[in-house]
């Protein structure tokens, strides 16, 4: 197996070194330090995280594609090369964080099997579709904007190498959101079609976006645990929230609205509220049945499968170069 | 990312020298802190994996698990000249030429780096993170070791 | 964000508050330089740059001009051709690998294109911009030879158009770095190192699809074969280019076909393989006349900007 030395292993151990790593692994919880590929982690830790990762990696992965397909339409040719180097970052986002994953015993290999296979989650949001230019900057506002208010406290994740690929993520990303802020803006300052437009994709992305968060707090067993882990450091209503207050701010800036007449600063509790989300619908896209579902599955098994003979012809070569320079190896010493 | 042979920030391990620092009586300040971090460069913390990468070129690939699946390798970027390499990442690659190429776009696509080190990951060997208590216990209080120990020579010029 | 709510300050400079690291632990001690993060724009020539030029008076020659835009649409239909597979490639990391050659193609592009605008008005007076001459321009007004708008094919086909390519853009640029027009040889400076990656990139993949297994071997093959008609075309000569050439501002096609010939020729047996034997084809992009092909690219390329023109974006 590859990279044991690396990789978090699930071992046998006697009841006395079990106890000793849940020793360990408390205090370093409690200590708010991290937790390494090789500790011991209780089954459920490693579960949990192995699903968040992988997710999030699934989810870099999918969410390339509705942006991809804007590519060779893209207005400018600055939009252009702008939108290649995002989607492009997406791919590498998503190689960080199976890498992240690959540290807890699960190959990518197994993990892309599973997306392809349609056992993993992936983000609902990327079901949905992108049916204009302005959807590039309502994505890039909204869901990049969501993404990383998830994400930024993400850099603190108690397991090491998920906090790291978060930081590098984060640092990359920070172009992501702002760049969809300014297609918004030139949208909304250029003609008034071009402002349609800029509205109706912000109208279209708004709710997904805040759904992001997850389910509300009292519907979200397993985030108390993972909060008590260190995973997460902010509820998801908390983080939805704050994402709200931002986004009434930064919308005035577009000179656009938002379409939730319900947001509101509640002076008691301190927070941002904002009108009801359709949970029914976010079950049900999680479930399978959104608008871009099977699209996006099937574009992506079918980048894999396409590409079967080309990762098999460069593990063959290797494989050729490798025995030929021990025969010569071999050669040589005879 | 597993970085943990590696870690390309401090994380925990520094933390806890900065607690366990704290924890002697009588012991250096930070300073000792600085030192123990500058002294290992790349991997401060953890001795064991760092200085094997150093022919990356001649590296077996790793295995692969099926005819197509390409093996593991950890990346080393020098983000500029007179620094150390540093753990970045990991990537997939079929051989040696293609994980340093791979690397290249992958981790310094933002000036990130000016040399790069990938080695298959199954070619590191790490420290046993169990065996942290008598591993890496006998530093712990050889105050002798920093400068900070010798006050009475303090004040006396050029030492 | 990943502060306190207290720190507003972070929060509204950067919006996200200090990513910086991870950790709560105190930063910034030992060997805290040697990041593998840290990132820079770095310094180099941009498009920008000669678009802002241009605006300040630079202006081309209408010969500089024609010569800039044939480079440019030569390397922006490259470009779009090559963004189709962001997504779609072989391996994740190879998603990366197309994209940046993309988009150091379609940063080739935009300056070229930026510079011939200068010498080129638009109907109000203004100097044509890169986005005119990409968006507003119809098929027989491409410059592009043939070669840059052959289809992507599956990896094999677009391993041997990167491989022609780029062995021809090197010597290419390789040699306008020496052009008596100052404009020109800083693009081509810029692009050649670039160029020289593209290079060997396209290289690592004809050995290994070669030498693979046996399917890569004959679709490497196949591959060779359909682009290797439109490599004639690259290096043929015309009134401009001699005339550009003799100037010292422009490199002759038929010059670069000596060292083509024999760099390539060393990879391809080092793959095995035969330099294709086949009829070249009559090409004519320098003039306007292109491929089947470049319709539906533009088509799909333009209908957006052509949709709102005027606009901006």
């Amino acid at each position: 197996m590859a990279a044991q030395n690396l990789q978090s292993v699930p071992v046998e151990l006697s009841p006395e070194e079990e106890a000793a790593g849940k020793a360990t692994f408390d205090r370093i919880i409690a200590e708010d330090s991290r937790i390494e590929p090789k500790d011991w982690m209780p089954p459920a830790y490693r579960k949990t995280l192995l699903r968040q990762i992988s997710q999030h990696a699934h989810s870099e992965i999918i969410g390339m594609q509705p942006e991809a397909n804007w590519i060779t339409r893209a207005p400018s040719l600055k939009r252009k090369a702008i939108l290649m180097a995002k989607v492009q970052d997406e791919a590498g986002h998503g190689l960080y964080l199976y890498s992240a994953a690959e540290t807890l015993g699960q190959t990518r290999d197994e993990m892309m099997d599973a997306l392809i296979a349609g056992k993993a989650r992936y983000s609902s949001i990327f079901n949905y579709p992108a049916l204009t230019w302005a959807d590039m900057g309502a994505i890039g506002w909204l869901v990049d904007g969501a993404a990383i208010c998830n994400q930024v406290p993400l850099c603190r994740a108690s397991y090491g190498p998920y906090g790291r690929a978060m930081v590098r993520i984060c640092k990359e990303e920070s172009f992501h959101q702002r760049q969809g802020f300014e297609i918004l803006l030139e949208l909304s300052n250029g003609t008034p079609a071009q402002k349609q437009m800029a509205q109706d994709a912000v109208n279209r992305w708004y709710a997904p976006a805040l759904m992001m968060f997850g389910p509300p707090d009292d519907d979200s067993p397993n985030s108390r645990q993972s909060m008590a882990w260190n995973i997460k450091r902010f509820s998801n209503d908390e983080l939805r929230s704050r994402f709200v207050g931002m986004m009434v701010e930064q919308v005035r800036v577009l000179g656009l609205t938002l379409p939730d007449d319900q947001v509101r600063f509640n002076e008691d509790t301190k927070k941002w509220e904002h009108g009801p989300l359709d949970w029914h619908e976010f079950q049900e896209v999680l479930a399978g049945r959104g608008p871009c579902n099977a699209q996006r599955l099937e574009r992506r098994r079918e980048a894999h499968d396409d590409g079967a003979w080309v990762r098999e012809a460069a593990a063959a070569y290797a494989a050729k170069q490798q025995a030929k320079q021990s025969m010569t190896t071999k050669e040589y010493a005879a | 990312m597993s970085p943990h042979g590696n870690p390309e920030e401090p994380a925990g391990s520094a933390t806890d020298i900065n607690r366990d620092a704290q924890k002697v009586p009588a012991g250096p300040d930070t300073t000792a802190n600085t030192t123990a971090d500058t002294s290992g460069g790349a991997a401060p913390n953890t001795p064991a994996a760092p200085s094997a990468p150093a022919a990356p070129a001649a590296s077996a690939p790793p295995q692969h698990h099926d005819r197509s699946a390409w093996g593991l390798w950890e990346v080393f970027v020098r983000s500029s000249r007179g620094l150390s390499h540093v753990h970045a990442g990991s990537l997939h690659a079929p051989d040696a030429a293609m994980a340093l190429r791979n690397a290249r776009d992958l981790y310094t696509r933002r000036n990130e780096g000016v040399s790069i080190w990938v080695v298959p990951a199954d070619a590191i060997a790490a420290s046993d993170p169990d065996a942290k208590g008598s591993f890496f216990e006998s530093p712990q209080g050889k105050d002798y070791r920093h400068a900070t120990y010798y006050t009475k020579s303090e004040g006396v010029k050029h030492l | 964000m990943s502060t306190p709510p207290t720190n507003t300050d972070a929060a509204e400079t950067t919006g996200h508050g200090d990513i910086s690291t991870g950790v709560a632990a105190p930063t910034g001690s030992g060997d805290s330089n040697a990041s593998a993060t840290r990132i820079t724009p770095g310094n180099a020539l941009r498009p920008e740059d000669i678009a802002l030029e241009v605006r300040t008076g630079l202006k081309p020659s209408e010969d500089i001009a024609e010569y800039a835009l044939r480079l440019g649409d030569d390397a922006l239909i490259l470009a779009q051709r090559l963004g189709h597979w962001i997504s779609r490639a072989p391996e994740l990391e190879e998603d990366i690998a197309l994209g940046n050659i993309a988009l150091d193609q379609l940063g080739h592009a935009r300056s070229f294109l930026s510079y011939a605008g200068g010498a080129m008005t638009n109907d109000d007076g203004s100097a044509k911009t890169e986005d005119d001459l990409a968006y507003f321009r119809r098929e027989h007004e491409f410059r592009s030879v043939q070669l840059f708008e052959q289809p992507n094919g599956d990896f094999a086909v677009t391993i041997a158009r990167q491989f022609i390519v780029s062995y021809y853009q090197f010597e290419l640029y390789r040699r306008l770095t020496e052009s008596t027009d100052g404009t020109l040889a800083a693009i081509a400076a810029k692009a050649v190192k670039e160029v020289d990656y593209h290079r060997d990139h396209s290289a690592q993949w004809i050995l290994r699809l070669a030498g693979g297994t046996e399917e890569s071997r004959r679709r490497m093959v196949h591959g060779l074969r359909l682009m290797w008609p439109y490599v004639e075309e690259l290096f043929r000569d015309d009134d401009l280019t001699r005339r550009l050439a003799e100037a010292g501002a422009a490199v002759a096609p038929s010059s670069l076909r000596e060292d083509f010939d024999r760099l390539t020729g060393e990879l391809l047996e080092e793959a095995e393989l035969d330099v294709p034997d086949v009829p070249a084809a009559p090409g004519g992009g320098r003039r306007g006349r292109h491929s089947e092909h470049l319709g539906y690219i533009l088509a799909e390329m333009q209908v957006l900007a052509r949709e709102y023109p005027g606009a901006k974006w």
